[in-house]
């Protein structure tokens, strides 16, 4: 099936089988490795890409939903070698041990803005982690980063 | 995942008859439960076809004292409303405790009520509202909804277009969550309303009940207090590695007291 779609701010039109997750079409027939597979189950976020300015899992999307949308994968955030305020703040706030699950981190924490503005506290940011998983155990740093991120982005 | 067809039809009439014609055809609404059932090679229709299209299927309209709330609407839109947050606020704190925030912005109403998972939240919602399921063919009471364990009232093909929510004059859900899944181990939602107390049970059995028992503790005295001599039954209970059907049981009381007590 033909899908036309903007990714990351370009108009991408492919073909892809129906049976083609989000996430495969992504990473494997856009090149677009930044997002990650951790669970494949819909359980830990490392594929959190934004569809339309909302946050949603690319494994438990097929491509061919995503016809017509605009998709904001982590490859999309910095401009040439200026990282985006959020990614920045990941950085200053050592966010991160092995960075698998950031990609998906640092989406969420874009959505956590979108809903909550620039000035999350500690208790809305955790709660709204609750579909993102760190398995080494980041997340004080995490929270941090997202924070800090937030208050970047109102500056 | 096998490989199927996908039919992304632009109404309800057009999903019915690509529905009708498929050999063993699917209809995915978020796909939040049925991707990764996919995934798991667990379902393998012939046939895909997504109500996501069908802009009729979502939205929210309050017309006097009935909230009706379109199948394709997700958590995230019915969390957000400012319509439901007024009218229903259990509804609204329901929708917005369901998985996680990006499942939110996928799941649907339609979705979850349709799969009758055993531990969905919405289910409870619709029985203790009492609310009704309104399809492409007829309108069913929620009570009679919700008939076993991933199973509904639901004929083949039929496809749920909206829920009726009457506004009741206090509500609340209350879950005792896996904090895995956010699934509900149980989960008790009571309404107080002008004719009489309701309350449903989620998450403690084969699939979300009305709690009648519940219900007549509550009619003497609509306090936590009237639930202080009701006890569940263990032999109805589901058992897992989660919660024995013992501590389901001493669960349905605590959230039901704690449903009630947030209704004050």
């Amino acid at each position: 099936m033909k899908i036309d779609l903007t990714v990351n701010g370009r108009a991408v039109a492919e073909e892809v089988e129906p049976r083609t997750l989000l996430v495969e079409f992504l990473r494997e027939q856009l090149r677009l490795t930044g997002t990650h597979v951790g669970c494949d189950t819909s359980q830990c976020g490392a594929c959190v890409v934004m569809i339309d300015g909302k946050s949603v899992k690319s494994c438990t999307m097929l491509a061919v939903m995503a016809d017509g949308c605009d998709v904001t994968t982590i490859e999309g955030l910095a401009s040439g070698a200026e990282l985006h305020p959020m990614q920045q703040a990941f950085m200053d706030n050592h966010g991160l041990q092995c960075g698998f699950c950031t990609p998906g981190m640092v989406m969420s924490g874009l959505d956590i803005v979108n809903r909550h503005g620039n000035e999350p506290d500690d208790a809305t940011v955790r709660r709204e982690l609750s579909g993102n998983i760190c398995r080494c155990t980041g997340y004080q740093n995490i929270v941090k980063a997202i924070r800090a991120g937030a208050r970047a982005m109102g500056e | 995942m096998y490989e199927f067809s996908y039919h992304r039809p632009a109404s309800v009439a057009e999903a019915a008859e690509l529905i009708a014609n498929a050999a063993d055809g699917k209809l995915v609404a978020g796909g939040q439960t049925l991707l990764p059932t996919m995934k798991h090679r667990l379902a393998s229709p012939s046939d895909v076809i997504d109500l996501g299209g069908i802009a009729e299927l979502s939205g929210i309209v309050v017309n006097g004292n009935i909230v009706t709330i379109g199948a394709m609407t997700t958590h995230a839109e019915v969390a957000a409303s400012s319509e439901v947050r007024e009218a229903i606020p259990a509804l609204a704190a329901l929708a917005d405790n369901i998985g996680d925030p990006a499942v939110r912005n996928r799941g649907t109403l339609g979705g979850s009520i349709a799969n009758n998972d055993p531990a969905a939240d919405y289910p409870a919602a619709v029985i203790a509202l009492g609310g009704t399921v309104r399809t492409n063919r007829r309108e069913i009471a929620g009570e009679d909804f919700f008939t076993g364990m991933f199973e509904t009232a639901l004929e083949e093909d039929e496809i749920i277009v909206a829920v009726d929510f009457p506004r009741p004059e206090a509500a609340s859900y209350m879950k005792f969550e896996n904090p895995a899944s956010r699934y509900a181990i149980v989960g008790v939602f009571v309404a107080r309303t002008a004719a009489k107390p309701r309350a449903a049970v989620t998450g403690a059995t084969a699939c979300a009940h009305r709690a009648f028992r519940i219900e007549e503790s509550l009619q003497a005295g609509f306090g936590s207090s009237a639930l202080d001599g009701f006890e569940a039954p263990v032999d109805k209970m589901n058992s897992d590695i989660h919660a024995s059907a013992e501590y389901r049981a001493h669960l349905v009381k605590i959230m039901a007291q704690r449903a009630v007590a947030a209704c004050a």
